[in-house]
Formats: structure tokens, sequence, C-alpha cells
């Protein structure tokens, strides 16, 4: 399809000022793109774990290793953010949350994340 | 596709497999059943992770071989690389508006997520039914 490259763009981020319902969009997205690539982490573990004792013990190492740990950690967080911006868009699938209760909805998509990342992380530590 | 020819056609003719035609909000739907399903597939795949952390690599090897635990892990994969799948190609046509990188993007976005869920479904298959 050559259509003319000069037509008029509707306006984007960057004309905007930030807002606390934008941003958890963006980071909505964000950490879909984030668990996804994380995936190949995931089948790595399995593969390991399924093919080669050698390797899945040294991946089960590295994931006890800080840097493995801070890996998770983001990983965890990423999850919770997404199911919680999911349950947000479960909301308005149903036809609600469209008025100022809306900041509230993203407020909390934030802080909860943040806290059942470190209720999870809490839970781990005790069960280890 | 002629202006002579498209004025014989009738409205209905002329959008006839352009739209939707009843699938149209196919993905739509998927993405919310995938996320739906994607909440009890996720507690129940960190319960799984749970009862591996502090295992040394065979005990945690012995976690995933357990029949349910396969299971689990396999439905959360399934279900997880179907919405994935979906999320990308969303912001694939949101960002690349050039034919062929987006083609080949796609292309490589469904090769990914169901290559990522081939392999950790036949890992733990092997992990479950051994051999």
């Amino acid at each position: 399809m050559a259509e003319p490259k000069t037509r008029p763009l509707s306006p984007h981020l960057e004309i905007y000022k930030p807002t606390i319902t934008m941003m958890m969009s963006i980071v909505h997205r964000a950490t879909g793109m984030a668990l996804y690539a994380g995936t190949i982490l995931l089948a790595i573990w399995l593969l390991t774990a399924a093919l080669n004792p050698q390797a899945f013990a040294m991946v089960q190492m590295f994931w006890g290793s800080i840097l493995g740990r801070v890996i998770l950690l983001g990983y965890t967080w990423a999850l919770v953010h997404h199911a919680l911006g999911g349950l947000r868009h479960f909301v308005w699938d149903l036809g609600a949350g469209f008025g100022p209760e809306r900041m509230m909805m993203a407020r909390l998509t934030l802080v909860g994340s943040i806290l059942i990342t470190l209720a999870l992380w809490a839970l781990g530590y005790s069960v280890r | 596709m002629t202006s002579s020819t498209s004025a014989m056609k009738t409205p209905l003719k002329r959008v006839r497999g352009l739209g939707s035609a009843k699938s149209g909000t196919e993905h739509f739907w998927r993405q919310r059943l995938t996320a739906l399903a994607n909440i009890p597939l996720t507690i129940g795949f960190l319960c799984v992770v749970y009862t591996t952390i502090g295992k040394d690599a065979a005990d945690a090897h012995a976690v995933l071989a357990r029949p349910f635990d396969a299971f689990i892990i396999a439905l959360f994969v399934i279900s997880g690389a179907i919405h994935m799948n979906i999320g990308m190609q969303v912001i694939i046509e949101d960002y690349v508006h050039s034919e062929g990188r987006k083609l080949a993007l796609l292309i490589l976005n469904t090769l990914f997520s169901f290559g990522i869920a081939a392999a950790c479904v036949f890992a733990v298959l092997k992990l479950t039914l051994g051999a």
C-alpha cells in the first residue's frame, strides 16, 4: 500500500503531561513486553531441568545468586503489576471505572504491585 | 479493481474478506479469556516455584517431575503463550508501520510464542514422563 507519508499524525505521548493513569497504561505494556522476553528464562529453567542435570544445577545456582535474585524480583514485580493492570482492564471491560475512581485504580495498581511483590518475597524467604 | 467494476458491486461484496467476518472480536475475547485463566495459573505456578525454593537441583527436579506440578506449568505456559502472542501482535501493529517489517515481526512473534510454549511443554512432559 503506497500511501503518502505526509499525512498528519495524531498527537502522541510526548505532547501530553504525564498522568498516573497514563503512566500505568505505559507500564502495563512495558511489563507485558518484559514478561514476554522473560519466558526465555522459564524455558531455559525447564529445559535444563528436563535434559541436563549439570546445567540445571548451574541455572539453580544462578537464580540463587544476587544478580539472579534481582532479576527474579524485577520479574515478580512485572508479573504482579501486569496482573493488577489486567484486573483494571476487567473492570473497564465490565463498563465501570471510567470516572474519577480511575485515579485510585491506577494508584492501587502501583502500590499494590509493590506490596504484593514484597509479600511474595517475604513468603519466599519464610518457606526457604 | 477499477471503478467501473466496483460500481457493479454491492456494498456487502466490497467488504467481504476485508472485515471482521464475525471473527473481529476473536483476539479481544481470547486475550480476556487467557488473562482470566492466567490469574489462577500464575498462582499455581508460583506455588510450584515456592516448593523448589531452597532445594538442591535434584530435589527441585523431583518437584517439577510431579504430574500435577507439570500439568499446572504446561497450562500456565500455553495460556501465557496465547496471551503474549496476541499482546505482542498489538504492540507490533501499533508501532511498526512498514508492511514488510511488520509482517516479518508478526511471523517472528508467533514463532517465538509457540516455540517457547512447545519447548516448555516438551520439558515438563519429559520431566514427568521420564525417559
